[in-house]
């Protein structure tokens, strides 16, 4: 029988090879594709999730657990559909126009990746219309903006007026070093969040809500 | 390179003097004796466009009025003035001559008006990796680039610096993974290619036009590197051992014939000065207005200017924050140059009080200990090529933290010590020879279309 814990385990340690063999003999033994992602992979991330906010381990280690996590993730993620069942969320994140800063933002993508979210990485400068344009192929229920400059947050007030002008729907949510939650409400954003860990609880809040 | 060090004795080791002095602006000595204070600034949050250009204008003025009336009133003996230009004012380089016009003619003024010496410092950031993968020797943002490099002597500008960004396509995934072996490609391969290619470039026009070439900085890599280990992002030991590595690349700048002072942000700055005798800027405790660092008193151990990093033109109580740096770099500099004054055992034990108060708390500040820097810099200089340098480097700082955390020397985390045996491990299966290195990140999956060989030369 294939256990989930010692799928999440698998994922913990970042051990790719286990992590891919068990989900797939947890699969062909008929355990439920929802079942193998919530208690194992996402259960495993969770753990690792909270080590990280606890000091206890550095991004390399979550990165690996990420990454074997990934390639279970190749073997699950046609049996989802056929299940139909959806990612926890989808998310566009991008870096505004004018500014290249993008390692915040990529963490900030690697912690909704590993919480379950589907994300599309738009890249670093990123113009409104551009963010517009993505967000409307791509159906994102969420939208992440970061900014790393004082002289590229303005640019972040024009992406969401760009983006509510255009009918976009999604929630949407801003981060970097310079941004306060003083400004995302100036701005109107729906929310703010200082780091990659808070901003995977505020991507839930926001979409799952 | 010789191979010997410019300093190879911790009693010639000292502040305010460097074994090569520059001479620079209006009447500026570097090196020769006194620390200077090196005043840096932005503009808060802003637009910066056509529209707005007259705010921006503005927003300088009032900055270089306020920090100058502050040195006058605090009688600041000699001054350096760094201007670092934003994006848009490097790809429309008559914005960022245009400021650099305005702040060298307010200087002038005050040095005919009030006697004030001071030189003033360009740095033009690097916009090349506005195109991803970046072309970095073509193409529009190398020809912004160059734009705004060849107008900087009619502007003003007495010094050139650059935060040269060549090799962080791969820098950047080396640091969130802690791959050491791929930290000393992008640093030791293709940083120190695009520095050659590029300080060679400007040493040209510095030469034909007498404006310094003064120095680069690893920023993007070992700055990049501290603020993720401030963010327990990753561990402090790879910072400090990132340093370390950065140390080849920056030298490759003064190869090519740049004089100092190096760049601020640039911590690797005690190495170059021990290896190369350029006198260095350092920023430490008065730079916190611009990033938290664990090397706020060592950083200053050995500096000949002493910066703020950059502080948003925004309003404290007692004034704008870059007249109130302007005002704290000033007190800093008063104090170092007083101690100066009475003799080389009061610079020493300055120094030294500089030093310990950081270095043993933490790797990052250990790394930059004075006979720290001297024992390690020996090692990098025996060896030929940056490659082989950055190697040595990441061996012997991963060495000497190994060694002086099990006498107790410095503080390392517990759940850091394995990092330290993984680092040791990764560095034993790294080839000597550069050729094969480039082999291997060639072959890794995870860098195929990072970057374009061709533009290092590969
Ligand atoms: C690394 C760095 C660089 C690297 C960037 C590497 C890269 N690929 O991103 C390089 C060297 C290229 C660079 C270039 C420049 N930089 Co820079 N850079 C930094 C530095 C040192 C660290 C940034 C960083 O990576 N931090 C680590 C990450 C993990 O933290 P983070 O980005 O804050 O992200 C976290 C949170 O903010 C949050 N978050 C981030 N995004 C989002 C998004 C969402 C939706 C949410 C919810 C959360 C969230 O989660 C993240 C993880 O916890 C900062 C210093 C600082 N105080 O931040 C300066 C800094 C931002 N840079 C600065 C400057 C001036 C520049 C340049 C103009 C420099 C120049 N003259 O050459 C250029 C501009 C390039 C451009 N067009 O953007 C200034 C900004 C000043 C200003 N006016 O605002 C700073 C503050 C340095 C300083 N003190 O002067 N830089």
């Amino acid at each position: 029988m294939a256990d989930m814990k010692d799928l999440a385990d698998a994922i913990i340690k970042g051990d790719m090879k286990t992590a891919v063999e068990v989900t797939k003999k947890a699969l062909d033994e008929g355990v439920e594709p929802q079942k193998v992602l919530n208690d194992g992979l996402v259960a495993g991330m969770g753990v690792i999730g909270k080590r990280f906010k606890a000091n206890e381990v550095y991004i390399p280690e979550v990165l690996i657990a990420a990454r074997a996590m990934k390639s279970a993730m190749e073997v699950l993620e046609p049996k989802l559909t056929e299940a139909g069942v959806e990612p926890v969320g989808k998310a566009l994140i991008g870096t505004v126009q004018g500014d290249l800063h993008d390692i915040g933002k990529n963490l900030v993508i690697m912690m909704l990746k590993g919480n379950g979210f589907e994300v599309v990485d738009a890249g670093v400068d990123v113009s409104p219309d551009a963010f517009v344009e993505k967000a409307r192929s791509s159906g994102a229920k969420l939208i992440g903006l970061s900014a790393l400059l004082t002289t590229t947050m303005p640019a972040m007030e024009k992406t969401i007026q760009a983006l509510r002008n255009a009918g976009v729907e999604a929630k949407i949510m801003i981060g970097g070093a310079p941004i306060t939650q003083a400004y995302s409400d100036k701005i109107q954003a729906d929310g703010y969040a200082p780091d990659a860990a808070s901003a995977v609880d505020l991507a839930m809040d926001l979409v799952v809500a | 390179m010789a191979n010997t060090l410019k300093i190879n004795k911790i009693e010639n080791f000292l502040y305010g003097k460097a074994p090569s002095v520059v001479r620079c602006g209006r009447e500026v000595e570097i090196g020769a004796g006194q620390v200077i204070p090196e005043i840096n600034f932005t503009l808060p949050m802003m637009t910066i466009d056509d529209k707005n250009w007259c705010e921006v204008i503005k927003q300088y003025e009032e900055i270089i009025d306020g920090v100058l009336k502050r040195a006058v009133r605090l009688e600041v003996p000699q001054l350096l003035v760094e201007f670092e230009t934003l994006p848009e004012m490097t790809n429309r380089p008559q914005w960022g001559l245009e400021i650099t016009r305005l702040l060298a003619d307010k200087m002038d003024r005050c040095y005919r008006d009030y006697g004030l010496k001071s030189a003033l410092r360009l740095t033009i950031n690097d916009v090349r990796e506005f195109n991803r993968p970046p072309l970095m020797r073509s193409g529009k943002y190398w020809g912004n680039l160059c734009g705004i490099l060849e107008g900087s002597a009619e502007a003003g500008a007495d010094l050139i610096a650059i935060e040269s960004t060549g090799g962080k396509e791969i820098g950047d995934e080396a640091l969130v993974n802690c791959d050491v072996g791929a930290s000393i490609f992008a640093l030791g391969v293709l940083g120190a290619r695009d520095m050659e290619f590029l300080w060679n470039h400007i040493t040209d026009y510095c030469n034909r036009t007498g404006v310094v070439p003064s120095g680069d900085s690893a920023c993007g890599f070992a700055n990049t590197a501290m603020v993720l280990a401030e963010q327990n992002m990753i561990p402090r030991v790879f910072a400090a051992i990132v340093r370390v590595i950065s140390v080849p690349r920056s030298l490759v700048a003064i190869r090519q014939g740049a004089k100092g002072p190096t760049k601020d942000c640039a911590y690797e700055g005690p190495y170059l000065k021990a290896i190369a005798g350029v006198p260095i800027s350092m920023e430490g405790k008065s730079a916190a207005c611009a990033h938290l660092s664990p090397v706020g008193n060592v950083s200053q151990a050995v500096c000949d200017c002493w910066s703020n990093e950059s502080t948003q033109n925004i309003r404290m109580l007692s004034a704008n924050a870059p007249t109130v740096s302007m005002e704290q770099l000033a007190y800093d500099c008063r104090l170092m140059n007083v101690a100066a004054s009475e003799g080389i055992e009061s610079i020493i034990r300055l120094r030294d009080w500089l030093s310990e108060s950081d270095s043993p708390l933490d790797p990052q500040a250990y790394v930059l200990k004075p006979e720290i820097v001297l024992e390690i810099s020996e090692r990098i200089i025996a060896q030929d090529n940056p490659y082989e340098q950055s190697l040595e480097a990441a061996r012997s700082a991963t060495e000497v933290l190994k060694r002086d955390s099990r006498e107790g020397k410095v503080k390392i985390k517990e759940n850091e010590l394995k990092w330290l045996d993984m680092i040791e491990q990764q560095l034993e299966t790294l080839p000597e020879d550069e050729e094969q290195l480039i082999e291997q990140m060639l072959q890794r999956p995870e860098f195929r279309g990072k970057f374009l060989p061709a533009e290092y030369g590969i």
